[in-house]
């Protein structure tokens, strides 16, 4: 078996004798993406700047690509995007890229990743002039130019536009592509969902529930299906049609919602049906759970985006 | 904004040599003093203009020092002491205090490079700004009629000292403290060592507290310099040991005390 790119167990930290991170394992695959997925005080950034060596556990084991999180040989395998900050203010953005790129043996080119990451044009403006999402993308950047194994990177996307957040997906997903191990943190279902092999979610320190995106959404999942037909048509000859435990109603007039196991012979009993009552069924949706409904079953609050 | 072509961002991680490593932070943390107006002022323009005028207006007398040429001769010390003090204490304090509330240590934590040669190139950077100080200051006193005494060597020694100590009780106050209260105690000691330094005027003036005042760091290390460059007297054995004693001390608490965030 290969050796996890990352392996928290019973990972344990309190301030002020009030437990922030309360037990949480975890196991990042190699070459694969990891979303730490849970509301602000989650714990999330305390788990991960445990895991880069910032701060220590006070019980738990951590091995990050098979060494304790202080071993200083990590320091050239590991990218880290802090949550906040982490550049001098005086240095232009470009200066800062290659500062931190000259201490890697074979970086990535810094003015290619600038052009990729959309910061061009700011390369020559000095730190503190860029906009909050200009200096997350700087800090992407730094993360990645010395070509690490593994990369943390923790909130890569708050605060940015769409497009900015669509570069930082790219990104993501070329990493993984490559065979670089991310383990990243959101409070954002969408990004767990989009960019996420598996998924951890936490709630007060502790892990609610892991398991990849699909298997998470599947989890006791009823589909729902809506779709629209004339008022008043015959349910009880539709439920005979359906498999046994699906409901079906009509609420409001005219609105229909069927409730089961959604797969295409419930697609085709549904449509069958109405046809035989002589009606058209339109707007026709299927609705799956999301992550969010999967947090909001586990824990009864809103993820809050 | 483009797509990656596959295999670009495959891992080959491994550290830059060390000297690629020192010579980069050094540039960078040079260009960062250089480049602040703040730094700037506190180095060099303060420094020369308190030389030029101590020495052409003469507000504080000096026994013995008659005449331009004396002086500059009674000056030049102080200013130099003053000069380390600068870069090495207030401009380094200063510095890595708001570098801490940046997270700019942090974030060089995270990547290859080695403490050690994060403050290899802070001390390089220190003594680079200092050279060029020492330049100047020498030249303007040159001008002023100034007529330097004693051994190069002696000299070299006494700043080496005075910027082991200075950095020493720099990096304590900014690696301790958050940006905004050590760019607050970093110039207030400015000033009180400034003033109690004799740089101003002889600590003569002190009366029978002379002889404690000259053991702070920046007292013992004008006084050491004026030994050495007016009088010919040689290495004051003396200052020389204050000098060592803060640096010690204030390096010993500092790599303790020390908090990278
Ligand atoms: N250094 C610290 N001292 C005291 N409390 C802290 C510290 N760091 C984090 N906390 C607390 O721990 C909890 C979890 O914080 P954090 O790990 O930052 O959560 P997240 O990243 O998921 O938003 C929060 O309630 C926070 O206030
Ligand atoms: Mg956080």
């Amino acid at each position: 078996m290969t050796t996890a790119a990352l392996e928290v167990d019973g990972l344990r930290k309190a301030y002020a004798g009030r437990a922030v991170v309360d037990g949480l394992s975890l196991t990042l695959r190699p070459g694969t993406v990891l979303a730490l997925l849970g509301p602000n005080g989650a714990g999330k950034t305390t788990t991960v700047e445990i895991c880069e060596g910032f701060r220590t556990a006070d019980a738990g084991t951590v091995r990050v690509l098979g060494l304790p999180p202080a071993e200083s040989s990590l320091r050239a395998r590991v990218g880290v995007m802090p949550q906040a900050g982490g550049a001098y203010p005086g240095l232009r953005c470009a200066e800062m890229l290659r500062l931190v790129a000259s201490f890697s043996a074979s970086p990535l080119d810094p003015d290619d990743l600038l052009e990729r990451l959309g910061l061009s044009e700011v390369a020559r403006t000095s730190y503190r002039r860029l906009s909050g999402g200009q200096q997350q993308r700087l800090s992407l950047a730094l993360a990645v130019v010395g070509r690490p194994e593994l990369v943390f990177l923790d909130e890569p996307t708050a605060g940015l536009d769409p497009a900015a957040r669509r570069a930082t997906w790219e990104l993501v997903e070329a990493l993984r592509r490559d065979g670089v191990s991310v383990l990243l943190t959101t409070h954002l279902m969408d990004e767990a969902e989009r960019l996420a092999d598996d998924v951890v979610i936490v709630d007060a320190g502790r892990v609610v529930a892991t398991g990849t995106v699909a298997e998470l959404t599947r989890t006791g999942a009823v589909g729902q299906l809506r779709f629209r037909a004339t008022p008043g048509l015959d349910l009880e000859q539709l439920l005979t049609a359906l498999p046994v435990g699906c409901t079906a109603k009509e609420s409001p007039s005219g609105d229909y919602l069927v409730e089961g196991v959604v797969d295409p012979q419930l697609l085709a009993a549904v449509t069958a049906w109405s046809a035989g009552q002589g009606a058209l069924a339109t707007d026709l949706r299927v609705e799956t759970r999301t992550l969010e409904d999967v947090f909001l079953d586990l824990t009864g609050r809103e993820l809050r985006a | 904004m483009s797509t990656w072509s596959p295999g670009s961002l495959a891992p080959r991680p491994g550290a830059a040599p060390l000297r690629r490593m020192l010579s980069a932070q050094t540039t960078a943390e040079l260009k960062l003093v250089l480049r602040n107006g703040e730094q700037v002022l506190l180095s060099l323009v303060i420094p020369l203009g308190l030389l030029v005028l101590l020495v052409l207006v003469p507000f504080v007398s000096v026994d013995g020092a008659v005449g331009r040429g004396a002086r500059a001769d009674f000056f030049v010390p102080g200013v130099l002491a003053l000069a380390v003090m600068s870069t090495a204490f207030t401009g380094q304090a200063i510095a890595v205090g708001f570098e801490r509330q940046y997270g700019v240590l942090k974030r060089l934590g995270a990547t290859p490079l080695p403490r050690t040669v994060l403050l290899g190139a802070k001390t390089l950077a220190v003594l680079a700004v200092e050279l060029l100080q020492v330049l100047l200051i020498c030249a303007v006193g040159l001008a002023l009629g100034w007529d330097p005494r004693g051994s190069v060597l002696q000299v070299l020694v006494l700043v080496v000292l005075g910027t082991a100590a200075f950095s020493g009780l720099g990096l304590l106050l900014g690696g301790t403290l958050r940006g905004l209260t050590t760019l607050a105690a970093a110039n207030l000691l400015w000033f009180v060592l400034l003033v109690l330094g004799g740089v101003l005027f002889p600590l003569s003036a002190f009366g029978g507290a002379e002889p404690l005042l000259s053991l702070l760091p920046t007292a013992a290390l004008s006084t050491g310099l004026r030994d050495v460059l007016d009088a010919g007297a040689g290495l004051g054995a003396r200052e020389a040991l204050a000098l060592l004693v803060w640096a010690v001390i204030s390096l010993g608490a500092a790599s303790r005390l020390f908090r990278w965030e």
